[in-house]
């Protein structure tokens, strides 16, 4: 099937049978490595990406069902090479250690700072309540985004 | 994980819906897919071709009545609910759907989904049971409504056959409700769980103890009448690496008194 979408900005055109996931399209066919593929059961978070401004996990949706959709990825966060500030701010603060989560962290940050620019701390961690971390321990990625908001 | 080759159809009416899913022994009801294409990746289910409901306004939305009922349409997500003026006329809802997993699952999964894959631990089958709600069918022959007590027959088995979709449902007007769980971590599987309704008496709603939800109603709602409903029941939960049957009988007792504490200190 012909699939259209926006992803960061870019338009992209490409024929894809329906049983492919939008996460494997991202990585696969669109080279757009930065979402990982981390537990494919719905539950880590590291294929997290923004879907018609909607957070969501890539590997749970069809490319299919993306035609049409403004997508963002963590590749859309930093700008002209230059880390963005919740980007700088998990950088500063040692919230990762493999970096595994981190793309999907870093695109459920984006939403929830989005919808609630100023979340307490239990609104951060409920924020990224799907995202799993085997390193941090969470605190120092709860911190970052603490810090991002100031 | 690559899927089992499908087809796949976006139908613009639920008309169109019903004809693709009975002309076609293998097809499925795609909704939020939360379920559906995790068990697809597991080859626990392959179906042959996926309908997929999203974009069908006709399943959109959430109704308030001049009566109090909350009208929900089978695609309203879970976010939607949260998010709703609408629904926060039975707030019960809006608490127990924000108690499901996680922010990406609550923003794609959806109500209809929720009751129809009628997976045991699934948090909104005992919720609709304790509430009365009543479900609406769609099907090659018309439309049919059938009571929630009455809905969910057995392990992802409803009474939304093949080749028939839950359309929406209708939740009568009330405030005094409670729903409490034991589960695997915060917004966790539930290891058991129960809603309760208390309108003179009580109407509990037990989940994770059998196929399908498990009703009981008491006259009284003292704590005692709650607890003495529990034990004859008979209840034959099953046993699992989180809980032995003996634990989840114990464990289904002190949710349900919880659950009815919650629904009697509301107004
Ligand atoms: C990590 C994770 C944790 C979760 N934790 C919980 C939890 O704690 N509690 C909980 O309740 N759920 C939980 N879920 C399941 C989630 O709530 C699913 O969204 C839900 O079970 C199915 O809804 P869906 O919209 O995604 O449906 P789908 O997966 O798309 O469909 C499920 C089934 O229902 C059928 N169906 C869907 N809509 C209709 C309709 N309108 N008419 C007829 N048939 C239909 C489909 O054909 C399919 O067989 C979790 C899921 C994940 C990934
Ligand atoms: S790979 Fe999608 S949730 Fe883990
Ligand atoms: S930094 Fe390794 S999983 Fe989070």
């Amino acid at each position: 099937m012909d699939v259209k979408v926006t992803v960061n900005g870019e338009t992209y055109e490409r024929d894809v049978e329906p049983r492919k996931l939008l996460i494997h399209f991202l990585r696969d066919d669109l080279d757009l490595t930065g979402s990982h593929i981390g537990c494919d059961t719905g539950n880590c978070g590291a294929c997290s990406v923004i879907v018609d401004g909607v957070l969501l996990k890539s590997c749970m949706m069809l490319a299919v069902q993306a035609d049409g959709a403004k997508i963002e990825t963590v590749e859309g966060l930093a700008r002209d090479g230059e880390l963005n500030g919740l980007q700088q701010a998990f950088s500063d603060h040692h919230a990762l250690q493999c970096g595994y989560c981190t793309p999907g962290m870093l695109m459920s940050a984006t939403a929830l700072l989005r919808a609630n620019p100023r979340p307490s701390e239990d609104e951060i961690r409920k924020g990224i309540q799907g995202n799993l971390c085997r390193c941090t321990g969470y605190v120092n990625i709860v911190d970052a985004i603490k810090a991002a908001t100031e | 994980m690559l899927l089992r080759e499908v087809e796949y159809a976006r139908p613009a009416s639920v008309q169109e819906a019903v004809r693709l899913l009975s002309d076609q022994e293998g097809a499925r009801a795609l909704a939020g897919g939360q379920t559906l294409i995790n068990v697809m990746k597991a080859r626990a289910a392959s179906p042959d071709a996926l309908v997929d409901l999203n974009g069908l306004d006709e399943l959109k939305g959430i109704d308030l009545g001049s009566d109090g009922t909350v009208t929900i349409g089978a695609m309203v997500t879970y976010s939607e609910v949260i998010g709703s003026a609408e629904a926060r006329a039975r707030p019960i809802l809006g608490e127990v759907c924000a108690q499901i997993a996680d922010v990406q699952v609550r923003n794609r999964g959806t109500v209809g989904g929720n009751v129809c894959s009628n997976d045991p631990t699934n948090h909104l089958p005992p919720l609709m049971v304790s509430l009365g709600a009543t479900m609406h069918i769609t099907g090659p022959g018309g439309e049919r409504t059938v009571p929630a007590e009455e809905f969910f027959l057995g392990v992802y088995m409803t009474a939304a056959g093949p080749g028939e979709l839950l359309t929406r449902i209708s939740v009568p007007p009330g405030k005094r409700d409670g729903f409490a769980s034991v589960a695997i971590g915060k917004d966790g599987t539930c290891i058991v769980n129960a809603a309760a309704s208390v309108n003179g008496g009580a109407r509990v709603a037990l989940g994770c103890v059998d196929a399908v939800p498990v009703l009981l109603k008491t006259d009284s709602v003292e704590e005692d009448a709650v607890r003495a409903a529990l034990q004859g029941a008979n209840l034959d939960p099953p046993s699992d690496v989180h809980a032995s049957a003996d634990y989840r009988r114990h464990l289904a007792e002190v949710v349900a008194v919880r659950a009815v504490a919650q629904a009697r200190g509301k107004s």
